[in-house]
């Protein structure tokens, strides 16, 4: 395992366009993420899982990817999807799960999918998107493709099945792919330290006979050079695991109150590398940010965010017969008789619309 | 056609899909070199290569979990899985992952791929290598479950199967693998999914089965004939999607049902075939339905001859139903 000591200021400075890139993403992250927990505060959305605090570490790591590359969600990450090309609309549209969801108001709120820019869905089971992304690795390498996998899970996912199953035949099957642990200190209530008594997470790439490394990662510069060789391994064929030490400065949820189970004091702590505050003030210093920027960026973001608001409040009904499609490729008689008993039930009560009709038999 | 047994109709039908499709791969625990426990898979990786059919690490959650990665993303698995009794490592892969893709992502992405696996009794095998674990997947929306009973089943069905755009549980009856034989057509082929087999004819007694109790089944039906008794045997051959229709047209033909698995009783399928026929055609019943199952047990190793059905249990039940 590699520890890499990241000490942003002593990196030459950054490319000014990478850099601007990178701060945008990342305040979009954040200006997201307090736009939808004041939704859900209001009633509007259901339920939100920030990333408050791990904007670095998404936004970082997930700029080293091709627009061909895939990335294998493991909750947090829908930032990082729209940085890569999810439709503010579609991300909107999900957190509301309305008619205008691709998934069709399926999922609960931040189930994020996009198939444009290969960001598949994920379900709420922690570690089964890891031999996923592993499978898709060996399918693009038996075909020839010049693709990249980069499975992303949290610190918690480290002590699932998927996770051992995942890295195991990785490693075995030498694929282009790499494996992402978003360690940000919590998995719900139960803390890292108590996920694992091995030192780092990093520490059990070894036993995968993969390199193993563990990055700032509230450090965006450093999680973006780790995911670049790591990148490059995984075109050689050769997987590895990233491990990105960050702080999930909320809740698990809107639905988790944190003060239950951690000291303030550790959060203040975390507080004071705020992976933000840090680029803007790096950025500041080595003049590549004007004073007065980041607000001008966070209202430009919070209008288009807002903009969008408006319309998914105004997405027509949900189709009734989404109940039983895309159960198989056709609607099986089965479920179509259980539909058409169901929907001539609704038409007598009047909760039907047109559109809803029975299914030919 | 060649006359040929269960499994090298199943191993036929491999290689038949492999030729027609490069994307078509074959992987599990021991099918590479060795062609599998049971030979399923004989001869694969020296035709197809290592890169086509391969052995992988001893983890069926890897095994299921990869296929749906790579079934994503444009191969065609048909992954092995050595014994159904070890398939479990791989529900979660199955139930939530699998078989809930397509619905999940409102129809984005899709996982068709293939999990065969051989289940059920009569070989010797304890506990855990006798199960026959349909109940669990039936429960499950988004799959299907297949069992073939015949060679010329397994090879269509399969085929089938492997053509399908949704996730197939293939289950195989160990029992049947090497103990019936019969004339399969030579290249591609398909016996349409959720479609039931009329095994035999009769107006009498209606014996609804799958999987290694057709024959079972097909036995008790001769010899409730000697007594006059003449039985219609269907075989379901596919569970999930069912053929519904086909089972309340067999089950109004006669007025009289007996349904026939090996496994345990409560929540089992024989309770589905029950409840569809009571639902919708009761009025045609001229007795009680009759199930002759499994114990509600694990399963056992010196007395399996006796948890599972055999022709006297079920020439018990037809003449229970005729004469009541």
């Amino acid at each position: 395992m590699t520890k890499t000591k990241s000490d942003a200021s002593a990196r030459a400075v950054p490319d000014r366009v990478e850099a601007a890139a990178l701060l945008r993403h990342m305040l979009r992250v954040r200006v997201l993420d307090e736009r939808m927990l004041k939704l859900q505060r209001a009633g509007r959305v259901g339920f939100v899982g920030t990333a408050k605090g791990l904007e670095a570490a998404l936004i970082g790591s997930a700029y080293a990817l091709r627009p061909k590359d895939w990335l294998w969600s493991g909750l947090r990450e829908g930032g990082a999807a729209v940085m890569r090309g999810l439709p503010l609309s579609e991300y909107i549209a999900q957190m509301y799960c309305n008619s205008n969801d691709t998934a069709k108001g399926r999922q609960m709120c931040n189930h994020f999918q996009h198939k444009g820019s290969n960001y598949p869905s994920w379900s709420s089971v922690i570690g089964t998107q890891i031999p996923h992304g592993v499978g898709a690795a060996f399918a693009a390498k038996q075909r020839g493709l010049d693709e990249v996998h980069a499975i992303y899970f949290g610190d918690g996912a480290t002590s699932s099945n998927g996770f051992h199953s995942g890295l195991n035949c990785a490693g075995v099957w030498q694929v282009p792919c790499y494996f992402v642990c978003v360690d940000n200190g919590w998995a719900i209530s139960v803390c890292s330290r108590n996920q694992t008594a091995a030192e780092s997470f990093a520490d059990k790439a070894v036993a995968y006979g993969m390199p193993g490394r563990e990055v700032d990662g509230n450090d965006v510069l450093a999680c973006l050079e780790a995911a670049r060789e790591a990148h490059e391994l995984a075109r050689r064929g050769q997987p590895s695991l990233l491990v990105l030490k960050t702080y999930r400065m909320l809740g698990h949820s809107s639905s988790d109150d944190p003060t239950k189970y951690r000291d303030e004091a550790e959060v203040l702590a975390w507080a004071a590398k705020d992976p933000l505050d840090r680029f803007e003030a790096r950025l500041l210093a080595d003049g590549i940010l004007a004073q007065g920027e980041r607000a001008r960026i966070e209202a430009e973001l919070t209008a288009e965010i807002d903009a969008e608001i408006h319309v998914q409040e105004a997405a027509p009904k949900m189709a009734l017969k989404t109940l039983v499609e895309d159960v198989y490729a056709d609607v099986p008689l089965h479920l179509r008789r259980q539909y058409n008993r169901f929907i001539a039930v609704a038409e007598r009560l009047g909760h039907a619309t047109p559109g809803d009709g029975a299914f030919p038999l | 056609m060649a006359n040929l047994t269960l499994i090298q109709a199943v191993n036929d039908g491999l290689k038949t899909a492999m030729r027609a499709d490069p994307s078509v791969l074959v992987f599990g625990e021991d099918v590479g070199p060795k062609g599998g426990v049971f030979l399923a898979t004989e001869g694969l990786t020296k035709e197809f290569g290592a890169g086509r059919c391969f052995d992988t690490p001893l983890s069926e959650d890897g095994i299921v979990g990869a296929a749906i990665g790579m079934a994503v993303n444009g191969l065609r698995p048909v992954c092995e899985i050595q014994f159904q009794d070890f398939i479990f490592p791989a529900f979660d892969q199955i139930v939530s992952e699998a078989a809930k893709l397509r619905y999940r992502s409102g129809g984005q992405y899709t996982a068709p791929m293939v999990i065969r696996t051989p289940y059920g009794g009569g070989i010797r095998g304890g506990l855990y290598h006798s199960q026959s674990g349909e109940a669990y997947f039936c429960h499950t929306p988004g799959l299907k479950v297949v069992i073939p009973s015949t060679p010329y089943d397994a090879k269509g069905l399969l085929l089938a199967s492997i053509a399908d755009p949704d996730p197939v549980l293939f289950l195989e009856p160990k029992a049947l693998y090497r103990t019936v034989k019969g004339e399969v057509p030579e290249g591609q082929y398909t016996v349409d999914l959720s479609t039931l087999r009329t095994a035999r004819e009769g107006k009498s007694v209606t014996v609804f089965c799958y999987g290694a109790m057709v024959p079972v089944c097909l036995k008790a039906a001769d010899q409730a004939a000697e007594k006059g008794i003449e039985c219609l045997v269907v075989d379901l051959r596919t569970l999930l999607p069912l053929d519904e229709e086909g089972v309340l047209e067999a089950a109004k033909q006669t007025g009289r049902v007996v349904v026939v698995h090996e496994a345990p009783r409560f929540c089992g399928f024989g309770g589905e075939i029950s409840a569809i026929i009571a639902e919708n055609a009761i009025e045609y019943m001229e007795a009680p339905i009759a199930r002759v199952t499994g114990f509600d047990t694990p399963f056992p190793n010196t007395l399996e001859h006796h948890y599972m059905p055999d022709d006297r249990r079920v020439l018990d039940a037809i003449e229970h139903v005729w004469n009541y």
